[in-house]
């Protein structure tokens, strides 16, 4: 799965969070970006995350995570029982995202998703010309033991939204630690120089 | 046992209604400490016992002589380090360590009270457990832990007292008995009751034990605590003292030595009154009930933060009864984390040296202190 950019990943998360409001993070891992919630924003946050020595050490900091998987285990939460949703680079890992999506917009008001971008010049060009699987930084597993089921890109993820209904009230980027915003005038060179997309969504 | 009459009791004045409808007054409550209450009373942690435990939970426990029942995970330098924190444990009324129990003598007839002791609840034991706070004057405790049944009164108690702890770990426990546990408490008590021995709950008065009914309830019951897998790793087929099978019905099998091992020591421990009365108030344990079918209800109230673990080859306490317990959590907005602990140890599990189990425990506890 994708590491870089991640605490650029996680500052921009914060950034967008307001102070003093429910937060749970999906996928939390060891509990860095809750941690930072926590400490910074007022927010006592909640985490779902599967494996179990990650979330050990989240709960040595204090955290209150369980163990879960978004896919089943998001129901469990009452609607709208969070202002935000945050999935970190784990759309493309699901069997059904279409699925984690109305799950997270029904457990929070606003999704902070965020997805490796599929149609980076990096992975077009390995796949154009060598014929093959890309394997980047990135995206660092081969097909055979990816867990990525369903890439896409930040393309993709304007249009479905477009289709789905949903309100993508902002979409940013991170490159060399600028954070620049993604909108449907640049997104052909967005689509094609960005490695990672945050988008933030709201149902209409 | 004459190691009896030296237990620590507070003898509770405040009368308590129990769910039976009856009223109990001036009744003892065995208890031990680990560990020093602070200055400022806020590292009390209230451990509750699981069916047949007792107040002796590290250490050596000074009646049986044998090692505390929790000493994995309580004591000195241990996951739960008694230098830091002030651990209390309580006997449950009901049982047969020094609290109010069917071996409790009447006053009036100088004899064991028997099967005219009252039917009690775990509501009844946390409530009477609860006279320990106001001893030690106690506002708020740092945290209620207990295992198994031991969890069913962590629930009880945060769901009675929203504001009397500030932590909460229930462990490998449900919020409703199942008919699977009701059906194994069922069998026990039957076996205890069909020894003539027995007699009606009587057999104090006429000097005599219903050991063997006890024995085979305890044997059945040691099997619901293990696995299949821990069962066929530690015995499997082998023999006990024995080349060949031999063509008869004495302990041929590891396994039967065992089990009849751990009926025969059982039955110099425990008083099998005590056994029917508290797996009654197992199987009465309904919190959902208590709440008219919403559980989440229960904690409606409370600023407790839980820590809800489970154990994968528990199958008399599954995963998805605990989780029955987060999801209510969940659900009224309370603080809840949970985690199984990967263990082929069965319900056992939280008794034994787990590593992952233990430090998840100690994280959690040093994290909030």
């Amino acid at each position: 799965m994708l590491i870089t950019n991640m605490k650029e990943e996680f500052k921009v998360i914060a950034n967008l969070i307001e102070e003093n409001t429910r937060v749970l993070d999906v996928g939390c891992g060891d509990g860095t970006l809750m941690d930072y919630l926590k400490k910074n924003k007022n927010i006592d946050p909640r985490g779902l995350e599967l494996s179990k020595r990650k979330i050990q050490e989240s709960l040595g900091k204090g955290l209150s995570v369980i163990e879960g998987n978004a896919e089943t285990d998001l129901k469990q939460f009452p609607d709208k029982s969070f202002n935000y949703a945050i999935l970190s680079q784990t759309l493309q890992a699901f069997y059904n995202p279409e699925k984690v999506l109305d799950e997270l917009l029904r457990v929070a008001n606003i999704a902070i998703i965020t997805i490796p971008n599929f149609a980076h010049i990096n992975v077009r060009l390995q796949l154009l010309i060598k014929g093959k699987m890309p394997v980047t930084k990135n995206l660092p597993d081969e097909w055979y033991n990816t867990p990525n089921l369903h890439m896409c890109s930040i393309k993709d993820f304007f249009e479905f939204c477009d289709k789905k209904n949903l309100n993508l009230f902002k979409a940013l980027t991170i490159k060399n630690q600028k954070i620049s915003e993604i909108n449907k005038r640049n997104l052909f060179s967005k689509n094609l120089f960005s490695e990672l997309g945050i988008f933030l969504i709201k149902k209409k | 046992m004459s190691k009896m009459k030296e237990l620590k009791k507070i003898i509770v004045n405040k009368p308590l209604k129990l769910d039976c409808g009856e009223t109990i007054i001036n009744y003892p409550i065995a208890y031990e400490t680990y560990g020093k209450l602070n200055e400022k009373k806020d590292n009390a942690i209230l451990a509750f016992h699981a069916l047949t435990g007792d107040q002796f939970l590290t250490g050596i426990n000074p009646v049986t002589n044998k090692k505390g029942w929790w000493t994995y995970l309580i004591g000195p330098s241990k996951p739960i380090d008694t230098n830091k924190f002030f651990v209390i444990c309580a006997n449950v009324i009901g049982g047969c360590m020094g609290s109010f129990g069917p071996s409790t003598v009447d006053e009036k007839s100088k004899k064991p009270l028997g099967t005219s002791f009252p039917v009690i609840t775990i509501n009844d034991m946390v409530n009477a457990q609860y006279n320990l706070l106001d001893h030690f004057k106690i506002k708020k405790l740092f945290c209620v832990i207990g295992g198994s049944m031991g969890g069913m009164q962590v629930l009880q108690f945060v769901s009675n007292f929203p504001n009397a702890a500030k932590n909460a770990i229930p462990i490998a426990c449900t919020a409703n008995h199942s008919a699977q546990n009701i059906a194994f408490n069922e069998l026990a008590r039957q076996s205890i009751m069909a020894d003539n021995n027995w007699d009606k709950g009587d057999y104090v008065n006429k000097e005599k034990s219903p050991d063997k009914g006890l024995a085979v309830a305890r044997m059945a019951a040691h099997i619901t605590y293990l696995s299949q897998k821990g069962l066929q790793e530690k015995f499997g087929r082998k023999l006990q003292e024995t080349d060949n099978i031999n063509f008869g019905f004495d302990a041929d099998f590891q396994i039967e030595s065992y089990l009849r091992y751990q009926g025969s020591v059982f039955v110099d421990r425990f008083d099998a009154n005590s056994y029917l009365y508290i797996t009654r108030a197992m199987d009465y344990f309904d919190l959902t009930k208590q709440y008219n079918g919403k559980l989440s209800d229960a904690f409606k109230n409370c600023s407790t933060k839980f820590l809800v673990i489970s154990f994968t080859s528990d199958w008399l306490y599954p995963t998805h009864e605990n989780k029955d317990i987060v999801i209510a959590l969940n659900a009224c907005g309370a603080d809840v984390g949970f985690i199984e602990i990967i263990s082929d140890k069965g319900h056992d599990s939280f008794l034994l040296d787990l590593p992952e189990f233990l430090t998840t425990i100690k994280k959690f506890v040093d994290a909030n202190y």
